[in-house]
C-alpha cells in the first residue's frame, strides 16, 4: 500500500526534457501526422513520371475502388487501435461479411444488406465484451474470433465449397457495381464513412474519450469516463465497418468469395500505423489511414505497372513500413518525452 | 451538531484492516469548507489509506463517512468525483498526448448547437481558467511537452473546475521548481478563498507550516493529533510523526542492535561522493567504512532511498562518484555495482524484490546464477549447498527449499532476498527499509543478523522510518533533506534528541 | 499459506480453478482418448497415432518457442511467417547438398528472430507490435524468395526427413520430442531459463538483481525464430514441396492456443514445457476427433475459439484473482 510514495524515474526526465524540446517536438509531430501524406504524394509524382498508364483516369478510378474496402475496414480498426486495442478478426468478419450478403440476397436486398451488419456487428460486441468486461487481451480475443468467424463461414458455405453469387440486376449488386460521377459507389461510401468517422473522432466526446482510453486507461477511469461502454462500442464499429467493406466487396463481385480477407488484419493495421496513428494508442488521425490506404495500394499499383516485380513486394514493404514507422515512433517519443 | 454543519467532509471512527496488517483503526477526521488541512504521517501511517477511503477506492470496514451533512459510502471513485471530491494524486493522472485543453475538459467538453465539440470555446475557456490562476501556456499543446509543474497546475485546474468541494493534494510539490511552487500555493489559495476544502498531503515541513491551517498527524493507522498547524511547534510535529514522545524518552534499546561495534580503522570500502541526480538527489556524499553500519536519517521524500539507489546502481545520475573499495565504479549499471560488490535490499519487497511464483531455492540463487554454473549449465549441487547454507543461517522458515516464495511470511520473503544479496559475496550492503512490513520476532531476527554481518566486516548502509532502528543500529548517520545532506551525526551524537533536531530544523537557506 | 486469511468458500473456488487451469489439458486428453477407444473407429492403430504426431509436430515445435517467448511476458506473432521464409530457403539451397540448404534455413530463422529480439530488447517496443512487422513482410519475404512459386522437393534426403521412420517412429515426431526435450532442459537447468523464467516474472526484480536483461530477451526471439524456421522445414519435407503462401498460415495462433491450454499463463514467469506439449496434442487430438466423426472443419473451428477463450479467462483469474 506504501509503495506508490516513492517518485518515479520519469519525473526528472520530464522536466530536463521539457525546457529544450520544442522545435524538435514539432518536427515529431509532424512527422507523425502528415509523414503518409507526404510520401505518398512523392510515390505519386515519381510515378507518375515513370509510367505512362499510371496517371490516367481509368487507372485512379481502379485505385479508388480498389481502395476503397480495405479504407473502410481501416476506419473501424482506426478507433479500436486509437483506443489502446487491436482487432485481428477483421480480415475473417470481412469475408464472412460478404458470403452472408451473398446469402442473404436469397430472400431480399435488405436482408441480404442486413444480415452481414446483424452478424458482424454481433462478432464486434462479442470481442468488445470479452476485452472491456473480460478484461482479456485484445490480440487474443480477436484472434479467436478470427477463428471462429472462418469457421461460420465455412458452415455457411458448405465447408467452403458454395460460392453464391449475387443477381446482376439487384440492388444491393449495383451498390457494390454502380459508379456515380466516375467512381464506384463504394467509393462514395468510402468518403461518406470518412468524413463521418473524422466528425467523430474529432468533434464528440466520444472521440475525445477515446483518445483518452488509449492515452492512460487508468487516468480515462478516474476522469469519470464510461470507459467499458466506449470500449464495447469500438469494437462493434469495428465489426460493422468489416461487415459492410465485406458485403460491397462481394456485391462489386456479384459473389460471396470464401477466400478473400485472409491477412485484410494486416494490411488495415498497416495502413492505420503508416498513417501515423500511435500503435500502442492515444493518438491518430482518420486522414492518415486514408492516406495509408492510398499508399498501399498505389505501392501494388506501381508495382504491377513495374511487371517484372513479384506482386508480393507489396506486403515487403508494408512490413518494412511498419517496422520503420514503429521503431521511429518508439524513438520519437522517449525523445520527446 | 454545530460541527456537521462546519465540516463538509468528516469521518468518524473509520477502520480498514488488510489480510495481517490494520491500516486505518477508529480514525475520527474532519474538514472544513475553506481550510488547507494538512494530513502527514511517516510511510505506512495510513495517509493513503485514508484518502482512498475517502475517495471511494476501498470502503472502510466500519465508522461513517459524512459529506455535507449526508451520510455517504461511495462505491467508487467516480461516484466521489461526482459528487465533487477530486483528488490530485502525485502520479498526474491527466492524459499526457492529449492537449491541455482536452485535459481540461475531458468528458465535459463544451458542445455547439450540433452537439459537437465546440473547439474555439474550450481553447477560450481553458485559458481563461489557468490564467485566473496565473498560468500562462499554449492550451494547444500536448500535455507531456510541457514540465510536470504545469502538469500539475493541469491536474489542479481540472479539479478546481468541476465544482469540487473537496481537493486532495497528494504530494504535490516533490517535482515543482520553487517557482511553480509558488504558483501552486496561489491557486491553493484560491481555492481556499472560494470556500473549498482542501486536504494537502505533503512531507516537506516548511510547505505545512505556510499554507495549512489545520494538521492531523497519523502514525500506525491512528490519529494522534489533530489541531490548529500554527500551535504546533515543528520539534513536536516530528516527534508526533516518528512517534516519540520527548518528555519521556526511554533510554534502554527496543531493538536488537549491539550498539557496541568498531570499525575498522581502515580507508572506507564505499565512498560515494557529490552523487546527483535532477529533483532527487543534491551532491549527496556517504562513506562507509567496512563493519560500520550508516545510517540514512531524514523524513520520508528526503532522498533516502534514491541514495542506495544511485549507489546500487538503480538510478542514473547526473554527476557523482561511486569508489568501492578503491575502485570507481561505473555509475548507473546494477550488474557493474554488483560485480564490485555493492548490492542493494529494494524498499518496496513485492515490487521490485521477490519473485512470488517461482522457489525459495531459485529466489536465492537468482543474482548468483553465472557464478553457480558450468557452462551455462546450472550446478544443483552448488545450488543446493549454498541455499543450504543460508536457509540454516539465515534460519528461513520454510517446509523445503522448494516451497514458493509468494507463500512465506514476510519476514521470511525478506530473508530470502538477504540470502539472494549475500550469494553474491558482497563488500556492502545497502538495505533500504529491511523490517518494514514483518513481525517482531522476524524484525529481531534481520536486526541481530545485520550487526553481524557488519561485524564480519561488511559496510552496511541503513535506511529506516523506524527511529529506533536507525538509532540503534547506526554508528553514524547522514541526514538527508529533499535530497541534500543536512548535517551528519558521528558517536555520541547518533541518539535521538540531536537526529530529531536535525530532522526538524528549518532550512538554513532557501534554494 | 500462513498468511492468507480469505474466506474458505472463495478460496476453495480459487483452488479449483488453478487446478482446472494446471491439469486440465490433461484431464482432457484422458477423456478424449477414453472416448476415442470405446467410439471411434480406426484409433487405436499405429497408423493412426503417427498420422496424428505427424501431424501436431510442426505446431509443437513452433510452440515451445512461443512458450519462451510467452514466458518473459511477450508474445511472438511472427512465427507462421518465420516457417514461410525458411521454407522458400530451403529450396534455393538444395543445390548445394542438403546441410548447407538446412543451415542457412535455421539462420534465415534466427536472424528472424534476432530483427524482432532487437526490436524488443533494444528499441524497447511492444512485443506484439514489435513481431507484427514480421508478421505482414515476412511472408511476401518468402514469396519474393520463391518467386511466388510452390516448388516441388525432389531431394531424396529431404524427402526421407518427411516420410522417414526409425524405429517405426517418424523422423518429424523423433525430432519433436527431442526438441521438446532440449528446451525442457534449457527452461529447468540452464541459468538462461532461469534468468528468462525471472525476468517473465518480474522484470524491475530482475533488473534490480543484476541480470542481463537485454541480453536474455534478444536470445529468447531468436530460439523461437530458429524453432520456428525448423517447423518450417518439416512441414515442406513432409508436404515434399516448398509452399511458402501456406506453410504457416495462423500457427501463430495454434502456437499460442497449445502454450495458454497447456497452463503457461500470458502474464510471463512460467514456462510449462510439459504443459505446451499436451496443449498442442490436445488440439490435435479436439480436430482429429471431430473429423473422425464426419464434424465440418468449421465446427473445428468454432470449438477452437471456444477453448482459447476460456483458456485465457483462466489464466486471467489466476493473475486477477489470487495475486
Amino acid at each position: 500500500m506504501t509503495a506508490t510514495e516513492r517518485p518515479t524515474e520519469e519525473h526528472a526526465a520530464d522536466s530536463v526534457a521539457a525546457n529544450r524540446t520544442t522545435r524538435r517536438e514539432r518536427f515529431a509531430s509532424q512527422v507523425q501526422r502528415r509523414g503518409s501524406i507526404v510520401v505518398l504524394a512523392l510515390v505519386v509524382v515519381i510515378a507518375s513520371f515513370s509510367f505512362d498508364s499510371f496517371a490516367t483516369v481509368g487507372n485512379a478510378q481502379n485505385i479508388a475502388i480498389q481502395s476503397s474496402f480495405l479504407a473502410i475496414v481501416a476506419l473501424g480498426m482506426t478507433f479500436v487501435i486509437i483506443s489502446g486495442g487491436i482487432d485481428l478478426s477483421v480480415g475473417s468478419v470481412y469475408a464472412l461479411g460478404g458470403v452472408l450478403a451473398a446469402y442473404g440476397i436469397q430472400w431480399g436486398s435488405l436482408v441480404g444488406l442486413l444480415l452481414p451488419l446483424v452478424v458482424c456487428g454481433a462478432i464486434g460486441l462479442l470481442n468488445g465484451w470479452l476485452v472491456a468486461y473480460g478484461r482479456l487481451a485484445p490480440f487474443i480475443v480477436t484472434l479467436a474470433t478470427l477463428l471462429g468467424a472462418r469457421g461460420l463461414l465455412l458452415a455457411i458455405t458448405d465447408e467452403g465449397s458454395t460460392t453464391r453469387l449475387m443477381p446482376r440486376d439487384d440492388w444491393l449488386t449495383k451498390l457494390g457495381q454502380g459508379t456515380f460521377l466516375g467512381l464506384g459507389i463504394p467509393v462514395w461510401i468510402t468518403v461518406v464513412l470518412f468524413a463521418i468517422g473524422m466528425v467523430v473522432l474529432q468533434r464528440t466526446r466520444f472521440g475525445h474519450a477515446t483518445f483518452a482510453i488509449g492515452g492512460s486507461r487508468e487516468a480515462a477511469t478516474l476522469m469519470g469516463l464510461p470507459v467499458a461502454r466506449n470500449t464495447m462500442l469500438l469494437y462493434l464499429g469495428s465489426g460493422l465497418c468489416a461487415g459492410l467493406a465485406g458485403a460491397l466487396a462481394a456485391a462489386y463481385s456479384a459473389s460471396g468469395v470464401t477466400i478473400v480477407g485472409e491477412g485484410l488484419e494486416l494490411d488495415a493495421i498497416a495502413a492505420v500505423v503508416i498513417g501515423g496513428t500511435l500503435l500502442t494508442g492515444g493518438a491518430g488521425t482518420v486522414a492518415g489511414t486514408l492516406a495509408g490506404v492510398l499508399l498501399l495500394r498505389v505501392i501494388q499499383n506501381v508495382i504491377n505497372q513495374i511487371g517484372t516485380l513479384s506482386s508480393h513486394y507489396q506486403s515487403v514493404v508494408s512490413g518494412a513500413f511498419l517496422a520503420v514507422v514503429v521503431a521511429v515512433q518508439a524513438y520519437l517519443s522517449r525523445a520527446s518525452r | 451538531m454545530a460541527a456537521a454543519l462546519s465540516s463538509v467532509l468528516s469521518a468518524r471512527g473509520v477502520g480498514k484492516r488488510f489480510p495481517g496488517v490494520v491500516a486505518l483503526s477508529e480514525v475520527d477526521f474532519e474538514l472544513a469548507p475553506g481550510e488547507v488541512h494538512a494530513l502527514v504521517g511517516e510511510n505506512g501511517a495510513g495517509k493513503s489509506t485514508l484518502i482512498k477511503v475517502l475517495t471511494g477506492v476501498y470502503s472502510p470496514d466500519g465508522g461513517d463517512l459524512t459529506y455535507q451533512g449526508e451520510p455517504v459510502s461511495f462505491g467508487t471513485p467516480m461516484e466521489a468525483q461526482q459528487s465533487g471530491i477530486a483528488t490530485v494524486y502525485q502520479e498526474v493522472n491527466l492524459v499526457p498526448l492529449q492537449s491541455v485543453a482536452s485535459n481540461l475538459f475531458l468528458g465535459r467538453e463544451p458542445r455547439n448547437s450540433f452537439g459537437l465539440v465546440d473547439f474555439r470555446a474550450m481553447r477560450d475557456q481553458a485559458r481563461d481558467l489557468l490564467t485566473s490562476y496565473g498560468v500562462e501556456v499554449d492550451v494547444t499543446r500536448p500535455l507531456r511537452t510541457l514540465g510536470m509543474g504545469v502538469q500539475q497546475m493541469v491536474a489542479v485546474a481540472r479539479a478546481a473546475a468541476t465544482s469540487a468541494r473537496v481537493v486532495i493534494l497528494d504530494e504535490p510539490t516533490s517535482s515543482l521548481e520553487p517557482r511553480e511552487v509558488d504558483t501552486l500555493f496561489g491557486i491553493v489559495e484560491r481555492l481556499k478563498a472560494d470556500g473549498v476544502a482542501v486536504l494537502y498531503v505533503s512531507h516537506r515541513l516548511d510547505e505545512l507550516y505556510r499554507i495549512c491551517d489545520r494538521v492531523t498527524v497519523l502514525r500506525d493507522g491512528r490519529v494522534v493529533h489533530s489541531g490548529p498547524m500554527a500551535d504546533l511547534p515543528r520539534l513536536r510535529l516530528v516527534a508526533l510523526m516518528l512517534g516519540r514522545d520527548l518528555e519521556e524518552v526511554r533510554r534502554e534499546g527496543a531493538t536488537k542492535f549491539d550498539g557496541e561495534r568498531t570499525a575498522a580503522d581502515t580507508g572506507p570500502v564505499l565512498a560515494a561522493t557529490g552523487l546527483t541526480s535532477k529533483h532527487r538527489l543534491d551532491g549527496v556524499d556517504v562513506t562507509v567504512r567496512p563493519g560500520e553500519i550508516v545510517g540514512l536519517g531524514g523524513l520520508l521524500g528526503a532522498g533516502r532511498s534514491e541514495t542506495a539507489m544511485a549507489i546500487a546502481g538503480a538510478l542514473p545520475l547526473d554527476s557523482g562518484t561511486v569508489v568501492v573499495a578503491g575502485k570507481r565504479l561505473r555509475t548507473g549499471s546494477v550488474a557493474a555495482a554488483m560485480r564490485a560488490g555493492v548490492v542493494m535490499l529494494p524498499e518496496d519487497r513485492k515490487a521490485d524484490g521477490i519473485l512470488p511464483d517461482l522457489s525459495v531455492r531459485e529466489n536465492i540463487v537468482l543474482a548468483a546464477l553465472p557464478r553457480l554454473s558450468a557452462a551455462g549449465v546450472v550446478s544443483r549441487k552448488r545450488q543446493d549447498a549454498i541455499v543450504d547454507t543460508f536457509m540454516k543461517r539465515l534460519r528461513i522458515k520454510a517446509s523445503s527449499p522448494d516451497q514458493r516464495v509468494g507463500d512465506l511470511s514476510g519476514g521470511n520473503q525478506q530473508k530470502v532476498l538477504l540470502a539472494r544479496l549475500l550469494c553474491t559475496r558482497p563488500l556492502v550492503l545497502l538495505l533500504d527499509e529491511p523490517t518494514r512490513g514483518i513481525d517482531v520476532g522476524a524484525k529481531a531476527e534481520v536486526q541481530g543478523l545485520v550487526d553481524e554481518l557488519a561485524a564480519e566486516g561488511l559496510g552496511v548502509v541503513l535506511i529506516s522510518s523506524e527511529f529506533d532502528e536507525v538509532i540503534e543500529g547506526s554508528d553514524s548517520i547522514v541526514v538527508l533533506r529533499e535530497g541534500r545532506v543536512v548535517t551528519e551525526l558521528h558517536g555520541a551524537d547518533v541518539n535521538e534528541n540531536t537526529l530529531l533536531s536535525a530532522l526538524a530544523e528549518e532550512p538554513a537557506d532557501d534554494h | 499459506m500462513t498468511t492468507d486469511i480469505k474466506a474458505p468458500q472463495a478460496r476453495r473456488r480459487t483452488d479449483t480453478r488453478i487446478w482446472l487451469r494446471d491439469n486440465g489439458v490433461y484431464v482432457a486428453i484422458a477423456v478424449l482418448v477414453v472416448y476415442n477407444l470405446a467410439f471411434t473407429e480406426n484409433f487405436a492403430t499405429l497408423a493412426n497415432l503417427n498420422t496424428q504426431l505427424v501431424q501436431v509436430a510442426p505446431v509443437l515445435i513452433v510452440a515451445l518457442g512461443m512458450a519462451l517467448v510467452i514466458g518473459t511476458e511477450g508474445v511472438d506473432l511472427s512465427v507462421g511467417s518465420v516457417m514461410a521464409i525458411a521454407a522458400a530457403t530451403l529450396p534455393l539451397y538444395l543445390g548445394y547438398g542438403l546441410f548447407p540448404a538446412l543451415a542457412l534455413a535455421l539462420v534465415a530463422g534466427a536472424l528472424c528472430g534476432m530483427a524482432n529480439g532487437t526490436l524488443v530488447a533494444v528499441v524497447g517496443i511492444q512485443p506484439i507490435v514489435a513481431t507484427l512487422a514480421l508478421l505482414v513482410g515476412g511472408r511476401g519475404l518468402a514469396l519474393v524468395f520463391a518467386d511466388g512459386q510452390l516448388k516441388d522437393i525432389r531431394n531424396p534426403e529431404m524427402l526421407e526427413l518427411g516420410a522417414g521412420k526409425a524405429l517405426g517412429i517418424p523422423y518429424i515426431v523423433l525430432i519433436a520430442a527431442l526438441l521438446s526435450v532440449l528446451v525442457w532442459l534449457l527452461v529447468r537447468y540452464t541459468t538462461f531459463g532461469r534468468q528468462l523464467v525471472a525476468i517473465g516474472g518480474n522484470r524491475s526484480a530482475s533488473a534490480l538483481a543484476g541480470l542481463p536483461v537485454r541480453r536474455v530477451l534478444m536470445l529468447t526471439y531468436v530460439i523461437s525464430g530458429v524453432l520456428a524456421a525448423i517447423a518450417g522445414v518439416l512441414a515442406t519435407a513432409r508436404l515434399t514441396a516448398s509452399d511458402p503462401s501456406a506453410i504457416g498460415n495462423l500457427f501463430e495462433l495454434s502456437a499460442i492456443t497449445a502454450v495458454v491450454v497447456g497452463g503457461t499463463p500470458l502474464s510471463g514467469g512460467r514456462v510449462r514445457i510439459l504443459g505446451t506439449v499436451a496443449g498442442a496434442v490436445l488440439m490435435q487430438l479436439i480436430a482429429a476427433t471431430l473429423i473422425k466423426h464426419d464434424l465440418p472443419d468449421s465446427t473445428a473451428q468454432i470449438v477452437q475459439a471456444a477453448i482459447i477463450v476460456v483458456a485465457v479467462y483462466l489464466q486471467r483469474s489466476r493473475s486477477a484473482g489470487v495475486a
